[in-house]
Formats: C-alpha cells, sequence, structure tokens
C-alpha cells in the first residue's frame, strides 16, 4: 500500500495551487447562488392587459399578475409591441382571447402557469361560471412573435447559437495562443522585429477567418438544417454571431496570458463562461435583484443574446440592434488592448 | 573596423521576486568578435541575452546595441536569435517556418526563396525541407532553429546553447559556420555550459549565480592561474567568488 504517498502528493500539489483551490470551493458556491437568486427570481408576476374584463376574472388575477386595463385591443397590442406587458386577454369577442408576446419563453410560460392557476381557483371557487369558455384561454394563445408551436428549443435557440459561438472560439482561440506561449513560439515571436500589438492583430485576423467560417457552418446548420426560426435577415444574424466571436476570440487570448497550461485555461470557464449561460436570456432576470442585472450588463454574452433575439424573433432590422453591436465591439477592443498590455511583461515595445 | 563596441551591457540586475537572476553585470562586445558566455544552467546566461535581444524588463542598468538602448526594433531587426528551447510550429515545414520568419524580418518573396534553399543546404536540412518539424529529431530542429536565426543576415548573432543535443560532427560544422560568420564580420555571443567549445571564443564571460565572476581571451585565463583547461579557471574563479562572498 503505497497510495497514501500518491495521495499526499496530490493533496500537497492541490494546496499550492490557489487558483485550484478558488475553483473547487468558490466557484461552484458562486454559480450555485446565482442559479438559486435568477431561477428563484424570475417566477413572480406577468403584466396582463385586460380588454373589458368580467369582474370575478379581474379579481381573481389580480392576486398573480399585474393588471393593465385598456378599451380597445389595439391599444392592448401596442402595448405588447412596446415590451410593457407580457400578453393581454381581449373580452370583447364570443370567446376570450389570449394572446402572449413570446419572445422571452421563460416570460410565455410564466404567463400560462399563471392563467392556469387562475383557472383552477375559478374553477374551484362558487362564482365559476362558463367555465368552458375560460379553457379555451389556455388552448389557443395567440403569439405576438413565434408561434404556439415552438418548442423550447426553438424559443432558446438564438441565445444558444449565441453561447456556443462563444464557447468555442473562446476555448480554441485561448488554448493556442497559449500553445504559443508554452512552446516558446511567442518568446521567439518578442525576438523579431514584430510589435506586441501586431502579434496580437496577427492572432485575431488569423482566427477571425477561422471562426467566421464556422460561424457561417454553425448559423447555417442552425437555420437550414435544424430550421431554428429566424424572422430577421440571415446576414444580420450572421454580422452579430460575427461580432460576438470576436469578443470571445480577444477574450480567449487574453486570459490564456493568465494560465501556465490548458488546465488554467479551463479553470476560467465557471467564472467567465456558466454565468454568461445565466444571463444569456434563457432565464428571466428582470424580477432580479439590481445587482444581478448590473452583473449581467458586465458580460458580452448578454447584449449579443438580445441581438439575437430581436433579430431572430421578432424579426427587427439590423438599425435595431446597432447599440447592442457597439457595445459588443468595445468589448472586444478592451480585450485586445489589455492583452496587447499583459504581453509587455516579456518585452517592453 | 576592429574594436568598436557592437553591445555595450552596462550594469544591468534583473531579479524575479526576491531571487537575483543578474547583478549587476558590464560587459562590452567588439564588433567581428565571438563572446562566449559560460556557466552553468541557472546561472542567468539566457537572461542576460534576452536583455541583449531587448526582452524581459530589466530591473537596473541598460543594453546598447550600436549605440541604441534596447529595446529597439529597428535594432532587433539586425540580431539573429536562436532560443534555447527550439521555439517552431510542429505543423509547419522548414520551408514554411523560412517563409513566415523571412516576411517578419522584411525579406521579400524572391529573397526568401532564393537565401531559403541555400540556408537549407547549410544546415543541411535540404532533404528534409518539406517535413512538418514534428517529425524532426532534436538535432534538426536544432538546425532549423539555427537558419531562422542566420536566414535574415543579422549583424549580430545571439545564439542560446547552439549545440546542446546536437552530434560532434555537426557541432564542428556549426562552429566552422561560427567563424567564418566571423570572419564576414558579424558580432556573435554564444552562451554554452560545454567547457571544450568555449576555446574557440575570442573572448569569455564566466557566469555563475547571476555575478560575472572572470572575464578574458581563453588562453590569457588559463595562462593566469596556470590551468590547463577552462574547466580549472571556471572552478578558480567560483572559489574566489565564493571566498570573497564569505569574506
Amino acid at each position: 500500500m503505497k497510495s497514501q504517498y500518491v495521495a499526499l502528493r496530490v493533496l500537497k500539489q492541490i494546496v499550492k495551487d490557489k487558483r485550484l483551490l478558488a475553483m473547487m470551493f468558490v466557484a461552484p458556491i458562486m454559480v450555485l447562488l446565482l442559479l438559486k437568486i435568477i431561477l428563484t427570481s424570475s417566477s413572480t408576476t406577468p403584466t396582463i392587459v385586460l380588454v373589458a374584463p368580467p369582474a370575478p376574472f379581474q379579481a381573481v388575477l389580480e392576486k398573480e399578475a399585474k393588471i393593465l386595463l385598456e378599451d380597445k385591443v389595439d391599444d392592448a397590442i401596442s402595448l405588447l409591441y412596446a415590451r410593457e406587458a407580457d400578453a393581454y386577454i381581449d373580452f370583447t369577442g364570443t370567446e376570450p382571447h389570449l394572446a402572449i408576446e413570446g419572445a422571452d419563453p421563460a416570460r410565455s410560460q410564466l404567463v400560462a402557469a399563471k392563467l392556469q392557476k387562475v383557472l383552477f381557483a375559478m374553477a374551484s371557487s362558487e362564482t365559476s361560471l362558463a367555465m368552458k369558455e375560460y379553457v379555451s384561454l389556455l388552448q389557443e394563445p395567440d403569439y405576438l412573435y413565434g408561434s404556439k408551436d415552438y418548442k423550447l428549443f426553438e424559443r432558446v435557440s438564438p441565445m444558444l447559437m449565441g453561447f456556443l459561438i462563444f464557447f468555442y472560439v473562446f476555448v480554441t482561440a485561448g488554448i493556442s495562443f497559449l500553445r504559443e506561449r508554452i512552446s516558446g513560439t511567442l518568446d521567439r515571436l518578442l525576438a523579431t522585429p514584430l510589435k506586441r500589438s501586431q502579434i496580437v492583430w496577427g492572432y485575431f485576423l488569423g482566427f477571425g477567418g477561422f471562426v467566421f467560417i464556422q460561424t457561417i457552418i454553425i448559423q447555417a446548420f442552425g437555420v437550414y438544417a435544424l430550421h431554428i426560426p429566424l424572422h430577421g435577415s440571415f446576414w444580420t444574424v450572421m454580422l452579430i454571431d460575427l461580432i460576438l466571436s470576436t469578443v470571445a476570440l480577444s477574450l480567449g487570448l487574453f486570459l490564456s496570458a493568465y494560465s501556465r497550461n490548458e488546465f488554467q485555461l479551463f479553470q476560467f470557464i465557471p467564472i467567465v463562461i456558466v454565468p454568461q449561460v445565466l444571463f444569456s436570456g434563457i432565464f428571466d432576470l428582470s424580477e432580479a435583484p439590481a445587482w444581478i442585472q448590473w452583473l449581467s450588463h458586465c458580460f458580452p454574452l448578454t447584449y449579443a443574446a438580445e441581438a439575437l433575439r430581436d433579430v431572430m424573433i421578432r424579426g427587427e432590422e439590423i438599425y435595431h440592434v446597432i447599440p447592442e453591436l457597439l457595445v459588443l465591439l468595445a468589448f472586444s477592443a478592451v480585450f485586445l488592448l489589455l492583452n496587447t498590455s499583459v504581453l509587455k511583461k516579456y518585452r517592453k515595445i | 573596423m576592429q574594436n568598436e563596441a557592437a553591445i555595450r551591457i552596462h550594469e544591468i540586475t534583473q531579479k524575479f521576486g526576491s531571487n537575483v537572476i543578474l547583478n549587476s553585470i558590464s560587459l562590452t562586445v567588439d564588433k567581428g568578435e565571438i563572446l562566449g558566455l559560460l556557466g552553468p544552467s541557472g546561472s542567468g546566461k539566457t537572461t542576460l541575452v534576452k536583455a541583449v535581444v531587448g526582452m524581459g524588463n530589466i530591473d537596473k542598468g541598460q543594453v546598447t546595441v550600436f549605440g541604441h538602448r534596447m529595446p529597439n526594433l529597428e535594432i532587433v531587426q539586425k540580431i539573429g536569435y536562436m532560443a534555447q528551447a527550439d521555439a517552431l510550429y510542429e505543423d509547419l515545414n522548414a520551408i514554411e517556418h523560412l517563409a513566415f520568419f523571412g516576411r517578419v524580418y522584411g525579406l521579400t518573396g524572391e529573397e526568401i526563396k532564393e537565401k531559403g534553399k541555400r540556408i537549407l543546404e547549410l544546415v543541411q536540412l535540404s532533404e528534409h525541407a518539406r517535413k512538418k518539424v514534428l517529425y524532426y529529431s532534436g538535432g534538426m530542429k536544432r538546425r532549423l532553429s539555427l537558419a531562422i536565426a542566420l536566414f535574415h543576415e543579422p549583424d549580430i548573432i545571439i545564439l542560446d546553447e547552439p549545440t546542446v543535443g546536437i552530434d560532434p560532427v555537426l557541432r564542428r560544422h556549426f562552429w566552422d559556420e561560427f567563424l567564418r560568420l566571423r570572419a564576414d564580420g558579424k558580432t556573435i555571443i554564444i552562451t554554452t555550459h560545454v567547457m571544450d567549445e568555449a576555446l574557440h571564443c575570442d573572448r569569455l564571460a564566466m557566469i555563475r549565480e547571476g555575478e560575472l565572476i572572470a572575464e578574458g581571451r581563453p588562453d590569457q585565463l588559463m595562462q593566469a592561474i596556470h590551468a590547463s583547461d577552462i574547466e580549472e579557471v571556471f572552478l578558480h574563479y567560483s572559489n574566489h567568488n565564493e571566498r570573497r562572498g564569505r569574506e
């Protein structure tokens, strides 16, 4: 039995690796905390517009949702377009009619869940009248964006696609720049007349070409083979994805400077990648505490997901997502500059 | 042109945390001479030659090459550097390496083609020119590294342990080339821990634990203490230095 010596050596190594310790103890707790906050804060109150509702229905719904009252259906629709409400119910016809905004899967499900709860409450109470009419509410809602046939995959696919592109570009770019450092070739390059910025730019451009092809393939496969719904322009989505990959690329290059080996680069994933999934729009953050919302604005994927959802599900035009694209480009520029200055420790100019 | 300083190292000190890697070293290398930096691994040789190329961050002192303070990218253009580790790209072949580094040093496509052929012949890699470096032996990698360092015909050539792990025939061949380059007026700094190699150098600087312990022509160094070989000289000054340190 000499295993204990191996075990002791492993323990000693781990204890000496402060980053590994932090990853093992701090990162899971942080992610768990974020998950708890985000998943529990999303199940709050939807905003529903009612058009000429019967009093008993309104009374029960008021306990579950924030209610806005309108006289005309058109006004209710424009509230949905303005994203001030998640759904409206129109009682002016023979049967009540439900329409859901639909671009945000979490909000859509929330509306459906709340209405179900309301109908149950009404069915069990004395005031129940003409339940049959109300049941139709849940069966045939209209969707402003997308359709009722959308499964979870279709609704989260824009964000998912953005995330996948981000993740793979980050990992490949990070590792290859890391290799350049470990193998000594970066050191070798710094003994040449190349400027630091030229090296970083060269990497960025070289990988950029590759990432360009990768993005086209992922996106074309998603849209044409998997039929991910796309209501906006293919090329606008392409542009968003490409700009997102430049962010991933520059971030990967930058963080690789803080890693001695591949393992250390992977250690950044729980900190840099995992929170981005939580903030990428798959989960609803509208009711989350202010610091979570603030934090979500520090991560590039938040902006990309918003832009992708706008174009892919809402069918918005390119000018609508320009602010998001500018923020992404700024992220990219900052990471590149930081990377160039990190290389200073190898050569001053 | 003889005896004109190509490189002046002035009191450079480099620390890594509390470790002193180089302690106030001053050295001058004349144009057209081969300076050997002799010392065991860990003595600071690599850090010192990197400082000459302008890499790393020296804590104190300065290096000037042809009168320009380093780092200076225009001067770097005139330096050929062969690193201690073979910094090569596994997936590229010899020609692709030369093409890349040639471009980085500003050679034209024509020049790369023409000079590439010659330099590969010189390091005897012509028949392996299209083989991926991944399949190269250690000696072949060293030869390619040397080819890259000499490719742009620099005035100053800095070679960090160029002959480690290569067979004696090739080592002789390398040295013939170094002597030929010196005859062309090139300035060469070569680090080594092989004592007999040191005899080929015009001048030696012995380094131990970041200190310059002795400097001079090999024959003079030996004569001064009646030593029969360079190793004896090194041991003599190492002990000398330690005694001084204790006092």
